[in-house]
């Protein structure tokens, strides 16, 4: 696929196009980009059959590091920067220890984790709540473990902002688009009056990407098929102690954590 | 039977508000929609083409679209086809734009002339007309 | 029999008159909502859901209350309960109306209503509440306007009616369970995660619904020629009594079950709503209000002499209705939001526009409910004339 998306850009940029636009959709398709990708081989878009990701928060030493990640996502994704904290809009963003792990806070944190802010988003459940209780699917599970949003049939009920238990969904209280700085142009936004939230970036998985925040996490995201167990994922969940948040749920979500510390 | 003429007379203000729309379009005459439908990617096409024979896109381009969003959405199949060895996507905002940049003339004056409102702008971005 | 509610004195005609400039004002706001989006509501990303939702669940309560009225009647033959199953029946069809525009108007995306339809998803409890509220309002629609009519033409009712009027029996019970199911299968929301929620939802609409029917009862006593029957109110006050302490006895079971096992989870929402928690309690004045009215009305009910005085009879019943309104309507939505999944705490009040859509709703409710009791009455006392 990504061979005839080369072919595609490339009959795009004969007509001139690429250079008139200029715009990220060129920049991030632009060959060189697509091997950088370690994890994603040819044909994998497809073929994974549980996308999985492990938060190494040793590998995070500033704030600087994890807001990378998230400029990466809010850039990609069009999110909105809205007035008000209420109708804010969050696919993925840090959190301290006691906000993240509620249930496994004991009051006594070490300095260095007491400090550390954990990037939290949608976990991508094997077993989410939220497509259990939407009365549409609107939301529901792909095959390769994603849990995605079809947005043009969401009426905005809201009934899976009840169901997530980690706060991961976001709803359009009013219109985004005015409080985008700068629109993406080769991603939509979304419309006020549906619910949104991270999707393991589906679409640039498919076009053999890794997910944006990951692309920015210089190594601390790690992204792969959790059931090949070559993967990246596998390896590091074989050589490192990880948790995941509110396991007692039993939802089993698809975001794993490394604590360390010092 | 005052009743009768009352009843007569309703009837027929009833007839002529419910008419009224398909007489004022049978006696109107069009006005020209005179679009400009070229954009340089299409002026640059050695072939002028589309992915489907233009007769066909003007009059299921709506049905098309939304078994686009269907299969692209809730399939994840993104691929159109390849039509001379380029594959095609299937993506309103960077297949169909690409070629037609001018949303305002190509999509909007066809659908204000008709009066449809689509609501596909909400979220999807015409690139180049929004000075991004 | 329909033409009944077009003839009023203007007293009639004043109160319709103010109910229509009510959904007028409520309609406006409803504009402005649509074109704006929910954000002119005080919900947020954190309490999702606000007033509207609430007074859904509410109003699902006194819509399948009236089945308190139908099940003795019909199952136990108990006969002073006849001249008032159809005020019943005719108070259940605003209800439900009332839920479906509550529902309607908390949407984001309204026009796509019908994808619950065009997709059905029978894993979504709120599929299933559709098709319990959808089928209620039908069963009560035809329940009430048959019988009604029958007696009107001086005939029996149809053989085919009394299988639809059992069916509504189970039929009110489903549509409050179900509306249960919506909060009580939730994971991570530990204020609702409790498996009597469908009896605690049940208990308080019993108190709540018979309490507004013997209100309505004396009003219509008050001001037209019917005479509901003084041992049909006494009968409807028995059952508020008692729904009500078994309300107040299953909030006192789920305080246990928060505080002994002091599952800080299972006690924050409570913790919230009656002391407040991190400073954060704009709730507590009304939960503090709802507990007090409770416990008074309790009493009042109990004591022989405060219950068969009118006077008092009125009060008593207006703090029970008042009482879980505020609990049902408002604070056992909004406790459940509050803390977050991430033990974060935001709160939430209704915005004037919010308010008005509201009221916009209860009046479309109130008219309904005043023509039907307009269109009952008439042909009552007229058949007794």
């Amino acid at each position: 696929m990504s061979i005839d998306r080369r072919q595609f850009l490339k009959a795009a940029g004969a007509t001139g196009l690429l250079g008139l636009l200029g715009s990220p959709l060129f920049k991030v398709l632009a060959p060189g980009e697509l091997e950088a990708s370690p994890e994603l081989k040819e044909g994998m878009a497809k073929s994974a059959k549980r996308w999985a990701m492990v938060v190494d928060m040793k590998a995070f030493p500033t704030e600087e590091s994890y807001n990378k990640c998230i400029e990466a996502c809010n850039k990609t994704h069009n999110i909105p920067q809205m007035e008000s904290e209420k109708h804010e809009i969050k696919w993925i963003w840090a959190e301290k220890y006691e906000n993240a792990f509620p249930d496994s806070y004991n009051g006594y944190l070490t300095e260095s984790i007491e400090k550390m802010k954990f990037l939290v988003l949608c976990n991508n459940c094997d077993n989410p709540p939220c497509v259990r209780v939407c009365p549409t699917k609107a939301t529901f599970k792909r095959e390769d473990g994603l849990v995605v949003m079809d947005y043009h049939r969401c009426i905005g009920c809201r009934f899976c902002m009840a169901a997530c238990p980690y706060g991961a969904r976001s709803f359009n209280w009013r219109d985004p688009r005015p409080f985008i700085k700068n629109i993406n142009p080769s991603y939509p936004t979304r419309t006020k009056g549906v619910v949104e939230k991270c999707n393991f970036c589906a679409d640039r998985l498919y076009r053999g990407e890794l997910p944006a925040c990951v692309e920015a996490s210089n190594g601390a995201l790690i992204f792969g098929d959790l059931k090949d167990e070559n993967s990246n994922v596998r390896k590091t969940l074989r050589s490192k102690f990880t948790i995941t948040r509110k396991p007692d749920l039993g939802t089993f979500p698809g975001v794993y954590y490394v604590i360390g510390g010092s | 039977m005052s009743d009768k003429n009352k009843i007569i007379y309703v009837l027929v203000v009833f007839i002529v508000i419910v008419s009224f729309p398909f007489i004022y379009n049978k006696v109107k005459t069009p006005t020209d929609v005179n679009v400009k439908l070229n954009t340089p990617v299409i002026d640059n096409m050695t072939v002028k083409q589309c992915i489907l024979p233009k007769e066909q896109m003007r009059h299921e381009h709506m049905k098309i679209l939304n078994s686009w969003r269907d299969d692209v959405v809730r399939g994840n199949h993104r691929e159109f086809g390849k039509i001379d060895g380029v594959m095609y996507e299937k993506s309103l905002q960077l297949t169909c734009l690409h070629c037609h940049s001018n949303k305002s003339e190509f999509c909007d004056r066809c659908h204000t002339y008709a009066s449809v409102s689509v609501y596909c702008w909400d979220c999807h971005v015409a690139q180049k007309e929004n000075k991004l | 029999m329909i033409e009944k509610a077009l003839s009023g004195s203007k007293y009639y005609w004043a109160w319709i008159c103010f109910l229509l400039a009510v959904i007028l004002v409520g309609v406006a706001c409803y504009i402005r909502q649509y074109h704006y989006g929910l954000g002119l509501t005080g919900m947020s990303r954190d309490v999702s859901w606000g007033f509207y939702i609430a007074q859904f669940t509410f109003f699902v309560g006194v819509a399948a209350s009236a089945v308190m009225v139908v099940l003795p009647y019909y199952l136990h033959d108990f006969k002073r309960f006849g001249r008032i199953t159809i005020l019943g029946e005719f108070l259940a069809i605003p209800s439900v109306i009332m839920c479906m525009l509550f529902i309607f108007v908390d949407m984001g995306q309204p026009t796509r209503i019908l994808n619950v339809i065009l997709h059905p998803t029978p894993n979504s409890v709120m599929f299933w509440d559709m098709i319990v509220l959808s089928g209620y309002l039908m069963l009560n629609i035809v329940v009430g306007w048959v019988s009604l009519s029958a007696h009107y033409k001086l005939v029996h009712p149809p053989k085919w009616i009394k299988p639809l009027v059992f069916l509504s029996i189970p039929w009110a019970f489903s549509i409050h369970t179900v509306t249960a199911f919506l909060y009580a299968g939730l994971p991570a929301r530990h204020f609702w995660l409790s498996a009597i929620m469908a009896v605690r939802f049940l208990s308080s609409a019993f108190a709540s619904g018979p309490a507004l029917l013997v209100l309505l009862c004396l009003l219509i006593k008050k001001i037209t020629k019917f005479d509901p029957g003084d041992r049909a109110i006494k009968g409807l006050v028995t059952i508020v009594t008692y729904a009500l302490i078994v309300s107040i006895f299953f909030v006192g079971l789920e305080l246990f079950t928060a505080f002994y096992s002091h599952i800080p989870g299972h006690m924050q929402s409570f913790k919230y709503l009656y002391f407040g928690l991190e400073s954060h309690g704009k709730l507590i004045p009304l939960m503090w209000f709802s507990t007090l009215l409770a416990i008074t009305a309790v009493f009042m009910l109990l004591i022989p002499a405060t219950r068969t005085n009118q006077v008092t009879l009125v009060i008593a019943c207006i703090f029970v209705h008042v009482s879980l309104w505020i609990d049902k309507g408002f604070g056992f939505v909004i406790g459940g939001f509050v803390p977050n999944p991430l033990e974060k705490i935001t709160e939430y009040w209704p915005t004037l526009n919010e308010l008005l859509v509201t009221a916009g709703i209860w009046s479309i409710g109130l008219l309904i409910l005043t023509a039907l009791y307009r269109i009952a009455i008439v042909v009552k006392v007229e058949l007794e004339a």
